[in-house]
């Protein structure tokens, strides 16, 4: 017995290096490297043609308006300022905190966390408008969306980091929820103004 | 003499080469994605630096605008162009490519479809408008603007 098992010829595994090339080089040539990234955005949902529309009222003081010009001049709340600038207008236009008359609303909500406690935390009511032109570049248009995002990530982990300790990332699902409610992207967009008439 | 010495050395073992090759391989396999489809428009994404993954691949649609490439060039020009699934098209046919796509996934998950826009930055913003106006005509309105990640300025 043990002599016939010792007879059984071994397979030749020389040819396996060849054979795991071509795979190699199948998954080198019908794959990409990248994966996708960008900015996230929900758009306003068409209005009902049929519906009449009310206009939604917001309050002057709820709103920062930030308009891209053809040229690609950033202009936020009626001053033009420089891309650097922008974060930290919109910052303090969000969060408002010398409680200022001009500064959005706040309402105090609250939030129910997961392990059943209350959270209350102050909710801006300000939404922040952004108007391009349509001779405006998307490169700028990008850079403004990603200060505008970079502005509310900001206050998120702030958030986070007061109420519990660490960064918005890193919460868990259900706490990050509740800080999403709590600072919500209130990003509008409206549509472009035709300037240049092209 | 000298070949004697040459005989005396051993050949070089290649019985672990399938096995570097191997992991080579599950390295590739792991780390990239299929190509979806082949280009027609060439694009250089912006960047930014608060990108996020898009997360699940199938729920997703990609929009692509950008000059035609080389090659498409002499026929189609230079200015920018739509292309969905494998052809040049205009904002019109938006309409009917969210509902292709649409149709393509389950009815759970038609609310999470998300169209990604994948757009040359010196694209200009009247273009991009079009098609967001048409994408919310369509009732698509989970929309990622395409950016690579930066480290800021």
């Amino acid at each position: 017995m043990a002599g016939n098992k010792r007879k059984v010829q071994e397979i030749n595994a020389g040819s396996m290096a060849d054979i795991a090339f071509l795979l190699l080089i199948f998954f080198l040539v019908a794959t990409t490297m990248n994966t996708d990234t960008g900015l996230l955005r929900v758009l306003p949902p068409m209005p009902d043609p049929n519906q009449k529309q009310e206009d939604v009222k917001v309050k002057e003081r709820n709103l920062l308006l930030v308009f891209v010009s053809k040229s690609n001049f950033i202009m936020a709340g009626g001053q033009q300022m420089d891309i650097h600038q922008l974060k930290d207008k919109a910052k303090e236009f969000i969060l408002n905190p010398m409680d200022d008359e001009n500064l959005p609303e706040k309402e105090n909500k609250e939030f129910e966390l997961p392990d059943g406690s209350k959270w209350t935390y102050p909710v801006s009511k300000g939404v922040i408008s952004l108007q391009t032109d349509r001779g405006t570049s998307y490169e700028a248009y990008i850079m403004v969306q990603n200060e505008l995002t970079r502005a509310y990530n900001e206050i998120r982990d702030e958030a986070a980091m007061r109420k519990f300790g660490v960064k918005f990332a890193d919460l868990k699902e259900e706490e990050r929820k509740v800080v999403t409610q709590a600072v919500p992207q209130s990003i509008s967009e409206a549509e472009p103004r035709n300037v240049t008439g092209k | 003499m000298k070949k004697k010495g040459d005989k005396s050395l051993p050949p070089i073992s290649t019985a672990s080469l399938p096995d570097v090759i191997f992991m080579i391989l599950f390295f590739f396999m792991i780390s990239t994605t299929m190509r979806d489809q082949e280009l027609l428009v060439r694009y250089k994404l912006p960047t930014a630096t608060e990108v996020q993954k898009l997360e699940k691949k199938s729920l997703v649609s990609f929009i692509h605008i950008g000059q035609p490439t080389l090659a498409m060039q002499a026929k189609f020009g230079t200015a920018p162009r739509i292309q969905l699934n494998d052809s040049y098209r205009t904002e019109k046919d938006i309409l009917d490519f969210i509902a292709a796509e649409r149709d393509k996934l389950n009815e759970s998950d038609r609310a999470l479809m998300t169209v990604c826009l994948k757009a040359d930055d010196a694209t200009k913003m009247g273009i991009i408008t079009d098609v967001k106006q048409e994408l919310r005509r369509a009732n698509a309105l989970r929309l990622s603007y395409a950016a690579s990640k930066s480290l800021g300025y």
